[in-house]
């Protein structure tokens, strides 16, 4: 699964992208949410509000109860800024 | 219906004639530009930088062009946004729709600046005294984008 990260989400967490294996429970987007803010003190605080965190799956935006698998590009960022 | 995502800056008038060129069934042409200003409510801003997600932004924006002209007559537009690092004063995005009548291209004008506001994958890093500022995002660009909605925000 490849990860991408924007905005002040990329400057958190520190990178911009990376790829993850998750283990088999991660389903779904809240699901993977959950597993990524256990994987060390900067992604828990750079996705500690829900409501400041989107989430595209393939390049749309997905909910928290839309599916994510292996072979997922998902991207995670603040909410919108540009026009 | 053209959609670029350029570094580059863009010559509105060549854009706008481009689009009405060969043209006959046009009746009016509505554009915004939207430029970087010097101010962040009190703060001085010197430049920004905006970042998107290459790939995404194309056909995020691509798709609401096709529903702006699902939605009204379109008879030609045009949405090209930058980014990079700009200045005070520098274009960051044209919108432009011609259609045969004014209220069209006036009404798919508004729709697609509202919109692009809240879906396209672009984020301003604006640069002040305090140093770098992620600009956040206005429920009152929400508002602005819902009002065009005829199903719940996907997002």
């Amino acid at each position: 699964m490849r990860l991408l990260y924007f905005a002040w989400l990329r400057s958190q967490i520190g990178i911009a992208e990376e790829e993850v294996t998750p283990p088999d429970d991660v389903r779904d987007v809240a699901s993977l949410l959950a597993w990524m803010r256990g994987r060390g003190p900067a992604y828990a605080a750079a996705l500690a509000d829900d409501r400041v965190v989107k989430v595209a799956v393939n390049q749309e935006f997905a909910r928290a109860g839309d599916p994510v698998s292996p072979n997922d590009e998902i991207a995670l960022f603040p909410p919108v800024t540009g026009g | 219906m053209t959609v670029r995502v350029q570094a580059e800056d863009f010559d509105m008038g060549a854009e706008l004639s481009a689009l009405l060129a060969g043209r006959h069934d046009i009746g009016g042409l509505v554009s915004f530009l939207g430029t970087v200003r010097d101010l962040a409510g009190d703060s001085p801003v010197s430049a920004m930088t905006l970042e998107h997600y290459p790939g995404m932004t194309e056909k995020m924006l691509a798709r609401i062009e096709a529903e702006a002209a699902e939605r009204w007559p379109v008879a030609a537009s045009v949405i090209i946004h930058r980014y990079g690092r700009l200045e005070p004063g520098d274009r960051i995005v044209l919108v432009a729709v011609a259609s045969s009548h004014r209220q069209a291209a006036f009404e798919a004008c508004q729709f697609l600046v509202d919109w692009l506001k809240t879906r396209a994958p672009f984020w301003k890093l604006e640069e002040t005294p305090d140093g770098g500022q992620w600009v956040e995002a206005r429920a009152s660009d929400d508002d602005a984008a819902d009002r065009w909605s005829r199903e719940p925000s996907p997002a």
